[in-house]
């Protein structure tokens, strides 16, 4: 077991490596960076010249853009990303790893929240779904989760924004804090009280796109295991439905579940773009779309790299658990 | 998939007290693979209201516009100025130094060209900058289904080739691709979509009608791995049978053998997965019209109609002008939710055994 983890963690670092420099390669393809964004006003109002222009660009180590120049810098990223510094931010002016580390925490709560939310909504709605197939209630259940996938995330925020926030006035429209409030310094409860009536919309919004997914998920697979022969013989036996679904079959379906559930934890840090934006949260999300606009070349590199860490981190914890939760399981 | 000769269903005579072939096929019906397929298909409700969906969404956004054009001769970026008038009243309490408190009143009248209502001309008004709102969903509808198909087919076709090599193949070719789709996976979808967009609208030498061609390529780029994973696995299983051994006995080449004998057993798998895709890249195409990195204003895009509600932007929209996204969103949904249920119909139309 302990061979085959080495070898999974080497491979990972292996397609860890080949991603970084793909990533790196498009980012540094970019034709307008993030100097010429800046300075472009500046130029043509005649205060800087083209000079001064490149010798910015030579500080910020975007002057040489030949596949020598790109494979020279792409070492040197990765010799200092190696040893934990991933560079500093053009656009926010600090350490790349101070930034992920300070905006990470506000997007792994409302990742955390809506995943709760998710689990203690989405489960036991597919377990009632695959103990009643094809009734009324199995239709209704498996439409309204689909619907949920089926959901641009920006859509739905708008429409609960026009009714929550517009129609109804209960939540905030945007922002995290509410910005013509001032709260005295010792005011930490009503702090938190105002963040959270904050996170309500977005935290909605995220449990609604993918609560369909493990409700489906859970729905398969207990299908799956009602159907086995040792299900058969304990409704022979005389059990209840009730014991039958959920002390014999709902133990099983906690396989795939707990694999599944448990490879996404990685995931809640990486943040919800388009929703954190839409919600004007300063989450990790709104950060990098924010710094993927400006052509923030160490950012975007650090994010994505990041979230790449973070998907294969997600594999990897979905096999060991996949061994743990099953004992008959061996992987080789 | 391979259509097999048309076979009678209860090959057994005997048990029938020895009826003549002619009378077995009176009594039963003969049906082909692809004729049952299409029967436990339409069974199912869902996949009928997903391809009721589909089809209208189908009509509305290729019909539409010819019918559109031909009675009233305009298309998508067809100014309407519709000039109404709108009072403006501001009222506002204040203290005059008198100690009194004066209510302020102010009334004004302005003229509106766009943003029009409802009316028998426009049935779901105008836009910010005067377009007719229901000819433009038809549009988008269009660039939405046009973009998705394409991009399926060209991640269907880079899949089944990769896929196909690396499953016939195995060893290293197998290695090399396997490790080729495990770093594409790994890349984070939509922020490398939104770099590669946003680097592609900053090129000047690319015209913007352009865009959309970049686009297509890169949302293939980020997608192609599943399938070549699908076609990898099934032909892995596929290529110890029986009638592969006899294909090469045969003296068949490779790429016949794997592109004519493996890969149309695959073709359910795919055709599946193809489906729910669609909807997928729907998504990913409105999401990034929606940042303004897709389809190029003015021309229309559902993901830039429901752009115009963004709060960022001004609540105007959001509030008070709900025909101009809601519309879109729902089509959004609608064709979405109609790939999905077509999908699952069609999943368990090919094989009745696998579970919903």
């Amino acid at each position: 077991m302990w061979k085959y983890l080495l070898r999974r963690i080497a491979l990972s670092l292996l397609i860890l490596l080949g991603v970084s420099a793909l990533i790196y390669l498009l980012v540094m393809l970019m034709p307008a960076d993030y100097i010429d964004n800046q300075t472009s006003a500046a130029l043509q109002n005649g205060s800087m010249t083209m000079e001064d222009v490149m010798r910015l660009k030579e500080l910020y180590g975007l002057a040489d853009k030949s596949f020598t120049g790109i494979a020279k810098s792409y070492i040197a990223w990765l010799k200092s990303t190696a040893s934990g510094d991933l560079g500093f931010s053009f656009m926010y002016g600090r350490p790349v790893t101070d930034v992920l580390s300070d905006y990470i925490w506000i997007s792994f709560i409302i990742a955390f929240l809506s995943y709760i939310f998710q689990i203690i909504i989405g489960i036991p709605m597919g377990v009632k779904a695959a103990s009643n197939q094809y009734s009324g209630y199995d239709y209704t259940v498996s439409v309204f989760a689909m619907m949920g996938t089926a959901l641009p995330s920006f859509f739905l925020s708008a429409l609960l924004m026009n009714v929550f926030s517009i129609q109804l006035g209960i939540f905030p429209l945007q922002g995290l804090v509410t910005a013509t409030r001032i709260f005295p310094s010792d005011a930490y409860i009503q702090v938190f009280l105002d963040k959270a009536w904050h996170l309500v919309l977005p935290i909605t919004v995220l449990t609604t796109l993918n609560v369909g997914g493990t409700m489906k998920f859970t729905r398969t697979n207990m299908l799956e295991v009602l159907s086995s022969d040792y299900i058969r013989t304990a409704r022979a036996k005389g059990l209840s439905e009730q014991v039958v679904t959920y002390k014999h079959a709902f133990r099983n379906t906690l396989i795939p579940l707990v694999t599944s559930l448990s490879g996404m934890l990685p995931g809640l840090f990486g943040g919800a773009m388009i929703t954190e934006t839409v919600f004007a949260i300063p989450g990790i999300g709104y950060m990098a779309l924010r710094a993927t606009r400006g052509g923030d070349i160490p950012f975007i590199m650090g994010y994505n790299m990041f979230l790449a860490i973070l998907t294969v981190l997600g594999m990897l914890i979905s096999d060991i658990m996949y061994m743990v939760v099953d004992p008959r399981v061996k992987l080789s | 998939m391979t259509i097999e000769n048309e076979k009678v269903v209860n090959q057994n005579g005997k048990d029938n007290n020895n009826v003549s072939v002619q009378e077995l096929e009176e009594r039963f019906r003969v049906i082909s693979p692809a004729r049952m397929v299409a029967k436990r298909f339409f069974k199912s409700k869902l996949s009928i209201v997903g391809l009721v969906m589909i089809v209208f969404v189908f009509l509305f956004s290729f019909i539409g516009p010819l019918i559109i054009d031909a009675t009233w001769g305009y298309g998508e970026i067809e100014v309407f100025r519709i000039s109404r008038n709108a009072a403006m009243i501001t009222t506002a309490d204040f203290r005059a130094p008198d100690g009194k408190v004066y209510n302020y009143y102010d009334k004004s009248q302005t003229t509106i060209l766009f943003k029009a209502p409802l009316s028998s001309d426009h049935w779901l008004g105008t836009d910010t900058s005067g377009f007719d709102i229901f000819t433009r969903l038809m549009y988008g509808g269009r660039i939405s289904l046009m973009i998705s198909f394409i991009v399926i087919f060209l991640e269907t076709f880079i899949g089944v080739i990769l896929g196909g090599l690396a499953g016939y193949f195995g060893k290293w070719v197998d290695q090399l691709v396997m490790r080729i789709v495990d770093i594409f996976a790994c890349l984070p979808g939509l922020p490398i979509l939104l770099v590669l967009s946003a680097a592609i609208s900053s090129i000047e030498s690319i015209p913007a009608e352009h865009r959309i061609y970049y686009l297509m390529a890169f949302i293939t780029l980020m997608g192609w791995t599943g399938v070549a994973r699908i076609v990898r696995g099934q032909i892995l299983m596929l290529r110890e049978q029986e009638y592969m051994l006899a294909a090469e006995t045969t003296g068949i080449k490779a790429i016949k053998r794997i592109f004519k004998h493996l890969v149309p057993n695959a073709m359910p798998q795919l055709i599946v997965s193809a489906t729910l895709g669609l909807g997928g890249v729907i998504l990913y195409e409105s999401t990034l019209s929606y940042l303004g990195l897709g389809v190029p204003f003015p021309r229309a895009a559902w993901g830039s109609m429901i752009a115009l509600a963004d709060p960022s932007k001004g609540q105007e929209i959001l509030a008070n002008y709900p025909n101009m996204w809601i519309p879109a969103g729902i089509l959004i949904v609608v064709t979405v939710l109609g790939f999905s249920f077509i999908g699952d119909g069609l999943r368990d139309a090919f094989d009745p055994r696998m579970k919903r």
